[in-house]
């Protein structure tokens, strides 16, 4: 399973191996992200899908090495492909590492979930973006203008020569957000890291947002890691998908198998919930039962077991489930993930 | 943002239109008035004064009118000629006897002032960023202390201290070859070393408070996302810092310069009672206790004065570096 | 059922629906209700839970309960009363305390003093004469008092056993008086001064500060600028202003109240701050708007929703206000405005060691201050104990 030692594959951009991440509280131990792994090749939108509390985010600032500050790194590895070729092992990068300060902005974006207070009250949208044009690139203050113009264009902002010198208070949750992406591509990053960039928007805007990214993923061919807690905003930007439950990756796949053919109770249940437009029949939605675990108490062997339909006693609430790897790639952690190839036909 | 400017300075009329007239009502609070006073004093050098010319006397100085005449002939005096009456204690001109004291005590109050932001502002910055570590704990055990101590305890414990272990008189502005002498570089040197004890009574209280409150703001500013995003552009510790979170938690510090002008000016007079500085603070003690309220009042009204024209000033500064508030 | 379902609340529906879900997951645990003591605790219970934890706090609470209990007894704990003049016992210094002489057990005593006088300046010099010692008593016979206004007794808590010998722990001033009572003696009228004048500047605050946040609009306005307005005065001018207008003939209790009454007259505004801003800040909360909206009354939503929520942040804001109000008063006494002797109050006492003479002369004439600033740190840290306890939001 460990693969750290072998060098990436050319085409891979990030690859995560069994990271964990714990917090100590007064309470306990909290292993918010344990023993995750994924990874994502150049290009490509990974979306990543979990309750609130699953780890996604903590994860994700970890790529960033920004997770907070009393979190304590416990193993696994994060390695990183740079523009230059070469791989570095993030994962034991320190926080403020000239490495990890030089991929930050830079190699890596980051946009996050709530636009109204992400960007600085003070400081103008043009000043925010030219600061990081010229923290990463040797130009002068006209052209860190310039180029801050062309970015705000890029992200189809209206009157972007205008825009430029206000304060985000001027501007709309949408527009704002906008300038949260133009600040994230402002040195043409390889990896976008979206932290629920829409949940905090309109339906409407949400999906300019979603088209937004979209295209300029396509134009711009960087990879994006979408985090998000709606199964329909995956199903619209991301090339594969990873389920994430109470710190681990249960399921990995691309979007239709994972929509189609999901290998892991939780995907399923998860995809039950989702009310569906043109359904045969009004029918209750199906819910999760219980909730979830607190975070001091994760129940042993499989963490979904308390809450899963198909639950063996002496299996599921005493062994880890390890990863079941299926020929198309699709990987689940499920003890009984092979017995759902043939539900799926159904 | 000159609306907002043109806004509160029309503001801050009415105010000094209200703090005139309590520093008028202040002056007349006592029993008996200018007249009972001035023919105490000529009796007491021997003249002979009949009630008779006393009550002409008063209805010349028209002491008999109504309450908002009499104000109006003070403030219409003061604002027109600068004439602020008479003190008859001293027999003087109030308006020669107050601009000295006046420029010292805003002078150590200005200096107290900027003495206590360079101290507490970085102090502040650095708790909330190494939270709960040694020096933490440190600067919030001086922050409870300071505000604790009150300015006349700190001067008279800094006195006895001075006293006692280093020998020296640490009272006054001036040594003694100095006091009258005119403004020359080795006063001023003179000066100098006279007046950190001053400042150092005064500002310790308020560095205490501003300690905790910079603190406050940062540990809140420093939970907001926008840190993250400034973190996630690769800026170092020290620019993300400074740069953004401080940068927005100095707004509610600058809101405060006009409020920290009233309570220097508190503490000014008394330190400069204890300590017996050339400041304010003793002649108005005096001015008060021999009630003589021309003087008393005139002080009242200026450092009154002050106060509103600093807390219009803050609020202009809270304008030039808040751009939410230039909006509103 | 499609057109039931529109009402989410029909309990038919609702029992339907239940029984349809009741196909439990096989490995469901039992819902954990350990932290059940905790979500059904009372809003107070809460904050006095928070509150113990906070140890300063908590020992700051029974400092100010020990400090205000010895105010109350002073008569009885001091050995001596505050006005008595001693002329051949002027600045004595304190007084230590031992147990031990020449290696014996002795019980509580302290060493007699020896009065000469330098020959060069002829000042009065004490000398620790340590062969002789002064054994001190407890519950000895000393002048008579009224206990609590009510009981007449000649009885003290400790005294020297020989009546001759005085027992002077904080030392005596430049009229020969015990030091120690009147601090005692003062803490009375300080520590009350704080409290009622913190009682009056509440009553203001809550009033003012009510109808601010309950009109709003113009009124609020209108006084925004008057509390704006009295913070931008500077406070110790303004306060020595209107004490010095004060008659110096009018009698000393009087002259207490209306001191405390012009500290208030000030110190209202922040009061008003805080109940005007948790008003604001309530007024737009969810619960309320629920309140509302299920027909509760303007009334009801005060006393039941408002002000509940309100209490926990205005105890701690007045907990925080009685400092200030100490510091006020010490201060206008320090400096002549305030109460004049015969009244004993610390800022009273302060006034003998406003000089650099006296306090060199005599540093324990500062004892005053010193305790000044230990009742008015445990104020605040009481005050910021009952605030963070009563956040409900905080940890």
């Amino acid at each position: 399973m460990t693969q750290t030692n072998n060098p990436l594959p050319p085409e891979r951009l990030l690859q995560l191996d069994d990271v964990n991440v714990h917090f100590p509280m007064r309470e306990g131990l909290v292993k918010a992200v344990n023993g995750v792994s994924y990874h994502i090749n150049r290009g490509e939108v990974l979306g990543i899908v979990g309750e609130s509390g699953s780890g996604k985010s903590v994860t994700a600032r970890s790529i960033m090495r920004l997770q907070p500050k009393q979190a304590l790194d416990a193993g696994g590895s994060i390695r990183f492909r740079r523009k230059s070729g070469e791989e570095v092992l993030i994962s034991s990068e320190d926080r403020q590492s000239r490495t990890m300060r030089d991929l930050r902005g830079n190699e890596i974006g980051m946009i996050f979930q709530e636009p109204m207070t992400a960007l600085s009250p003070v400081h103008t949208i043009g000043t925010q973006i030219m600061r990081t044009v010229m923290l990463h690139r040797n130009v002068s203050k006209a052209d860190a203008r310039a180029r801050a113009i062309e970015l705000l264009t890029k992200v189809q902002m209206p009157r972007p020569n205008d825009i430029v010198d206000r304060y985000p208070h001027h501007l709309s949750g949408g527009m704002r957000q906008r300038a949260m992406i133009a600040l994230a591509l402002a040195c043409d990053p390889t990896l976008l890291i979206a932290d629920e960039p829409t949940t905090a928007l309109d339906v409407t805007t949400e999906a300019q947002i979603l088209h937004l990214l979209k295209s300029l993923q396509q134009e711009l061919g960087m990879a994006i890691v979408f985090i998000t807690h709606n199964f329909g905003v995956v199903a619209d930007i991301a090339d594969r998908v990873a389920v994430m439950y109470l710190g681990r990756v249960v399921e990995t796949g691309t979007v239709d198998e994972i929509f189609y053919e999901p290998k892991h109770p939780y995907t399923q249940a998860l995809l039950r919930s989702i009310p569906k437009l043109g359904g045969q029949k009004a029918r209750r939605l199906k819910t999760i039962s219980g909730t979830v675990p607190d975070p001091f108490n994760v129940p042993p062997g499989c963490s979904f077991h308390p809450r899963c339909m198909r639950a063996v006693g002496g299996i599921c609430n005493v062994t880890t489930p390890p990863e079941v790897r299926f020929p198309n790639g699709q990987i689940s952690r499920c003890h009984f993930a092979e017995e759902f190839r043939s539900e799926a036909a159904e | 943002m000159l609306s907002l400017i043109v806004n509160r300075i029309l503001w801050a009329i009415p105010t000094l239109i209200f703090v005139s007239f309590i520093s008028f009502v202040i002056i007349q609070l006592p029993p008996g008035d200018y007249v009972t006073a001035y023919v105490a004093q000529l009796r007491h050098s021997g003249e002979y004064i009949t009630e008779l010319q006393e009550a002409a006397m008063r209805q010349e100085f028209g002491l008999n009118d109504p309450l908002l005449v009499q104000y109006w002939r003070w403030i219409s005096a003061i604002v027109m000629h600068g004439d602020f009456g008479r003190s008859l204690e001293w027999n003087m001109d109030v308006k020669d006897m107050i601009w000295d004291r006046l420029g010292l005590t805003l002078a150590i109050s200005t200096l107290s002032m900027i003495f206590t932001w360079i101290i507490a502002i970085p102090i502040g910055v650095y708790s909330a960023t190494r939270q709960y570590s040694f020096f933490d704990y440190i600067f919030t055990v001086f922050g409870f202390i300071g505000k604790g101590i009150p300015e006349f305890m700190l001067a008279l414990i800094l006195m006895w201290l001075g006293y006692a272990y280093f020998n020296m008189d640490v009272g006054g502005l001036f040594s003694r070859q100095y006091e009258t002498a005119p403004w020359s570089w080795g006063k001023f040197v003179d000066l100098l070393e006279h007046l950190w004890v001053p400042i150092v009574v005064l500002a310790f209280g308020s560095t205490a408070g501003l300690i905790r409150v910079m603190r406050a703001n940062m540990l809140d500013e420093l939970g907001k996302p926008y840190v993250e995003t400034a973190y996630a552009q690769g800026f170092t510790e020290r620019t993300v810092v400074w740069r953004y979170p401080v940068r927005i938690a100095l707004n509610p510090f600058i809101s405060t310069v006009g409020w920290a002008l009233p309570a220097l000016f508190s503490g000014d007079i008394i330190a400069a009672v204890v300590l017996n500085l050339p400041t304010t603070g003793p002649l108005l003690l005096k001015a008060l206790q021999m009630q003589d309220m021309y003087l008393a009042g005139s002080f009242i009204l200026i450092l009154s004065v002050f106060t509103v024209i600093g807390t219009v000033l803050s609020d202009i500064l809270l304008a030039v570096s808040d751009p939410r508030i230039r909006m509103a | 059922m499609t057109q039931i379902s529109n009402t989410m609340s029909d309990p038919i529906y609702d029992a339907v629906m239940a029984s349809e879900e009741r196909e439990m997951p096989p490995l469901a645990g039992e819902q954990t209700t350990k932290e059940g003591r905790s979500y059904t605790a009372k809003p107070w219970t809460l904050i006095w839970w928070r509150f113990r934890k906070h140890k300063l706090a908590m020992a700051s609470l029974f400092f100010l309960i020990f400090c205000f209990f010895s105010a109350l007894f002073a008569d009885f704990i001091s050995p001596y009363r505050p006005a008595d003049i001693d002329k051949l016992n002027t600045f004595v210094p304190p007084a230590n305390i031992h147990l031990f002489h020449d290696g014996k057990f002795q019980g509580p005593f302290i060493y007699a003093l020896k009065r000469s006088r330098d020959p060069e300046t002829a000042r009065v010099i004490y000398e620790r004469d340590t062969t002789k010692i002064v054994p001190i008593s407890f519950f000895v016979e000393g002048p008579e008092y009224d206990l609590l206004g009510l009981v007449p007794t000649k009885i003290h808590l400790f005294g020297a056993a020989d009546k001759r010998q005085k027992v002077n722990l904080l030392g005596t001033d430049s009229l020969g008086r015990d030091l120690f009572t009147r601090l005692l003696y003062g803490a009375r009228v300080t520590l009350s001064a704080g409290l009622i004048g913190v009682a009056f500047s509440f009553v203001i605050g809550l009033f003012i500060g009510a109808i601010a946040g309950y009109y709003g609009g113009l009124v609020d306005a209108l006084i925004q600028r008057l509390m704006e307005f009295i913070r931008s005065v500077p406070t110790i001018p303004l306060w020595m202003g209107l004490a010095a207008a004060l008659p110096i003939a009018w009698d000393p209790l009087f002259v207490y109240v209306l001191i405390t009454f012009i500290l208030a007259l000030i110190g209202w505004t922040h009061l008003a701050r805080v109940v005007r801003g948790r008003f604001f800040a309530l007024r737009n909360e969810d619960y309320i708007l629920a309140a509302r909206l299920a027909g509760a009354s303007e009334y009801r939503i005060i006393t039941r929703h408002m002000l509940p929520a309100m209490t926990s942040y205005i105890i701690a804001a007045v907990t925080l206000a009685i400092p200030e109000m100490i510091l006020g008063e010490t201060a206008l006494s320090f400096l002549g405005l305030g109460l004049r002797p015969p009244v004993v109050s610390w800022g009273v006492l302060l006034q003998d060691a406003q000089n650099l003479r006296s306090i060199s002369l005599a540093p324990w004439l500062l004892s005053p201050g010193i305790a000044i600033i230990f009742v008015v740190l445990a104020f605040n840290f009481l005050g910021d104990g009952l605030r963070d306890a009563a956040d409900p939001y905080g940890r």
